[in-house]
């Protein structure tokens, strides 16, 4: 008999009073038999439309079935078949509008907790394992691929590929593996340890990772295919910073989110032993209401900020970031000011930040993306005082391959022109993820990869057949 | 990671030179790119300009001063030990094509920069004039080298003991005087530097590139924390540079900037001195 009971069971989590003073992970995860009545919760369906919502199609009503009779390893491997990065994605994705939004028992209730189910299984695999997983015993095909950058599209991709029998080298520019997952997503939404058990393991399946390694600089995409790569997948990210253009972005103590982040999770400048200085903020204004604004402004508050403020132009309906993110700040007391756009940053003698003037906005009709478009209401303008400011308002892909590779057809915004399987207008190019679409999703990047992967193979297969 | 330190050497008592094992950075590096290195696990990553390359031996030679904690760090290290992180070629080439007569004027530590630069140049046959200034004859670096690839070479002190007493600048404006036609000045040094050597070359209406070396983590364009006003527009000096248009930087916001951790370098600087016991 499946579990009737109509809400999710609730996720563990530390204190906000807690969390405001540590980068330990917030959501605790369930304990065993919270995830197996949760588990029972699922109803099997025949057409399981959760599976439908996923963009790298886990048979979740078959793993979570596993957690129900207690195989958990058995439920490992089903997420494993389809997901590299089973403990990363029960964390970051936002399953409320994939796999979750679709659950039967979100008609009368909560759906599933798919996610939690995810990480308490990848959780369990890796503790139990304490990493180890049994060899698999690969072939090689003989065939060898480049991956380039190590980030979720990237990972999967080389994992699909490894699996496949092919020789995958991932080429990395900085100095560790994980890509966002490590420069961009804090630890206390992500554990670093996490994404290096999930890179470790791709390892040791015989992957290899070349860090401190910039394609087109290093390398090039035309170099790598001289090395005997057959194919080359681009899974560069979108890691330029926007800025507003507006005055005084200039300012000592006005950082992107990128560099804010990279400081603390990157080069760990939350840790004493850190030789990466950041800024000691008191007042903290984070421009922009997508879930790196919400990483920054939680980074900045766990730093030691006394006030920290999410300034965003639209109205509460309208924030990009996912619901739990938001809740997630509010509690531990991040202050929303919305419907506020910044319309200068201050500075004083020595150049250091020390206000930022906004005005008030209102919501007008619908603008291209089917958002109320935010309009200045009049007279509406007035300062507030912080000394640092975070701009959380998107990145573009990078331009260093785009500008190294002769032939690769790019947007006008910079992301590499790409179809549905990953193919780029360059033969052997494959390109996926935030590079392809700018930003989005960890777990759209790994749907991307996935497809890429199996676009490569057919590719290969097709090339040595003639 | 680990990366060999194939040779070590002091130049003054402030400025180390290092050979770093590192064949592909060693075969794709061009004077004016730069490296970013990390020293140890818990170590920042700091960019430096690439002094030098041998593909054949697949060595990147990086010159530096010890001004903060982790270049102490850096200066710490041995011949044959490691250091963590080493990636490159980073930023883009100095632009030497066409050129027939230029000057370069070289600052302190920032001559171990220029001098590639001057070295480039002269392999290709371009008229080569270099200033390089000093604060005394103790701190003098790359004199041999840099004569052997200038056809005309001012070395200038501030307190007179080596060359002429006086700034770098002070030499640039006789010789202009003089009437050295220059298609180009390169100035690469203090910010302080270059930013006169730019307000003097600006009157005679001469081009001037100058090399920025703002904090930086990354080095790809990710952070953009290297970000600088150029000709009013936001560049970043990892990606766009690190060489700029020296009549449209805006040195004083760059000055300011660079100074941004000041006293926590300051700090770290004394704690680690208080460790080493010095």
């Amino acid at each position: 008999m499946p579990n009737m009971q109509k809400e999710k069971h609730p996720m563990p989590t530390r204190s906000p009073e807690e969390r405001r003073s540590t980068f330990g992970e917030v959501a605790l995860g369930y304990d065993e038999e919270t995830a197996v009545s949760e588990a029972e919760r699922c109803l099997n369906c025949r057409n399981p439309l959760c599976v439908k919502g996923c963009p790298v199609m886990i048979r979740i009503p078959d793993f979570i079935r596993k957690v129900s009779l207690r195989d958990f390893e058995g439920a490992y491997a089903i997420i494993h078949e389809s997901s590299s990065l089973p403990a990363v994605c029960g964390r970051v994705c936002p399953q409320e509008s994939q796999c979750e939004k679709t659950c039967v028992r979100g008609l009368k209730g909560e759906s599933v907790a798919i996610g939690r189910l995810e990480r308490f299984v990848a959780d369990r695999h890796n503790a139990a394992s304490s990493g180890q997983i049994e060899e698999r015993t690969r072939i090689s095909n003989g065939h060898k691929v480049a991956v380039v950058g190590s980030g979720p599209s990237g990972l999967t991709c080389a994992g699909d590929l490894n699996r496949l029998g092919y020789d995958v080298t991932i080429f990395e520019a900085l100095h560790v593996a994980g890509g966002v997952l490590v420069y961009g997503i804090p630890e206390f939404r992500l554990p670093k340890e996490i994404v290096r058990k999930e890179t470790d393991e791709l390892i040791r399946n015989g992957v290899e990772i070349k860090t401190n390694t910039v394609i087109g600089k290093t390398m090039t995409v035309d170099e790598l295919m001289e090395d005997g790569y057959e194919a080359v997948f681009i899974g560069s990210g979108a890691g330029l910073p926007r800025f507003m253009s507006i005055p005084g972005e200039n300012l000592k103590g006005v950082y992107s989110a990128n560099e804010y982040l990279t400081r603390v999770n990157l080069m760990k400048a939350y840790l004493p032993e850190s030789d990466t200085p950041i800024r000691r903020a008191k007042r903290v204004a984070v421009v922009g209401g997508g879930n790196v604004a919400m990483d920054a402004a939680r980074s900045a508050l766990r730093m030691g900020a006394e006030e920290v403020s999410i300034v965003y132009r639209r109205g509460e309906a309208e924030l990009p970031a996912r619901k739990e993110e938001v809740e997630h700040a509010r509690e531990e007391g991040i202050v929303f000011r919305l419907l506020t756009n910044p319309k200068e940053i201050l500075g004083d003698e020595h150049g250091e930040v020390r206000a930022i003037s906004c005005v008030e906005m209102e919501l007008g009709e619908p603008d291209a993306s089917g958002r109320r478009r935010p309009v200045e209401k009049k007279d509406s303008l007035f300062t507030l005082d912080v000394d640092t400011v975070i701009m959380a308002i998107g990145t573009s892909p990078n331009p260093l391959i785009k500008s190294t590779t002769e032939g690769l057809v790019t947007e006008k915004w910079g992301g590499i022109v790409a179809d549905e399987d990953g193919r780029t207008s360059r033969p052997g190019v494959f390109a996926g993820g935030d590079a392809v679409t700018g930003a989005a999703t960890v777990i759209l990047a790994m749907g991307a990869g996935k497809k890429a992967a199996a676009a490569i193979d057919a590719y290969i297969k097709e090339k040595n057949a003639k | 990671m680990a990366y060999k330190i194939l040779k070590r050497e002091e130049l003054n008592s402030q400025v180390i030179r290092m050979d770093i094992e590192s064949p592909p950075v060693a075969r794709k590096a061009q004077a004016g790119q730069f490296i970013i290195l990390r020293v140890d696990e818990f170590g920042e990553r700091i960019p430096l300009t690439v002094a030098d390359t041998d593909p054949e031996r697949g060595s990147v030679t990086i010159i530096f001063q010890t001004v903060g904690k982790t270049t102490m760090k850096l200066a710490g290290k041995r011949e044959g030990e490691t250091i963590e992180d080493f990636v490159g070629p980073l930023g883009r080439p100095t632009e030497t094509e066409g050129l027939k007569k230029v000057a370069v004027v070289g600052g302190g530590v920032g001559c171990a920069i220029a001098y590639p630069v001057a070295k480039k140049l002269s392999s290709l046959g371009c008229t080569v004039h270099s200033i390089v200034g000093f604060r005394s004859r103790d701190l003098v670096i790359l004199e041999k080298e840099f004569r052997a690839v200038s056809d005309r070479f001012v070395l200038t002190s501030d307190d007179g003991t080596a060359g002429e007493k006086g700034l770098v600048t002070d030499a640039l404006k006789r010789l202009i005087e003089a009437g050295e036609a220059y298609d180009e000045v390169i100035a690469i040094g203090p910010l302080i530097m270059m930013k006169f050597v730019a307000r003097l070359t600006k009157e005679y209406g001469i081009k001037t590139v100058v090399s920025m070396n703002p904090i930086m983590i990354d080095g790809t364009g990710m952070c953009g924390g290297c970000r600088l006003s150029v000709g009013g527009e936001t560049k970043f000096a990892c990606v766009d540079g690190p060489d700029f248009d020296g009549h449209l930087v805006d040195f004083d916001e760059a000055m300011a900037r660079n100074a941004a951790y000041k006293e926590t370098e300051a700090r770290e600087r004394e704690e680690y001195c208080r460790l080493l016991g010095k």
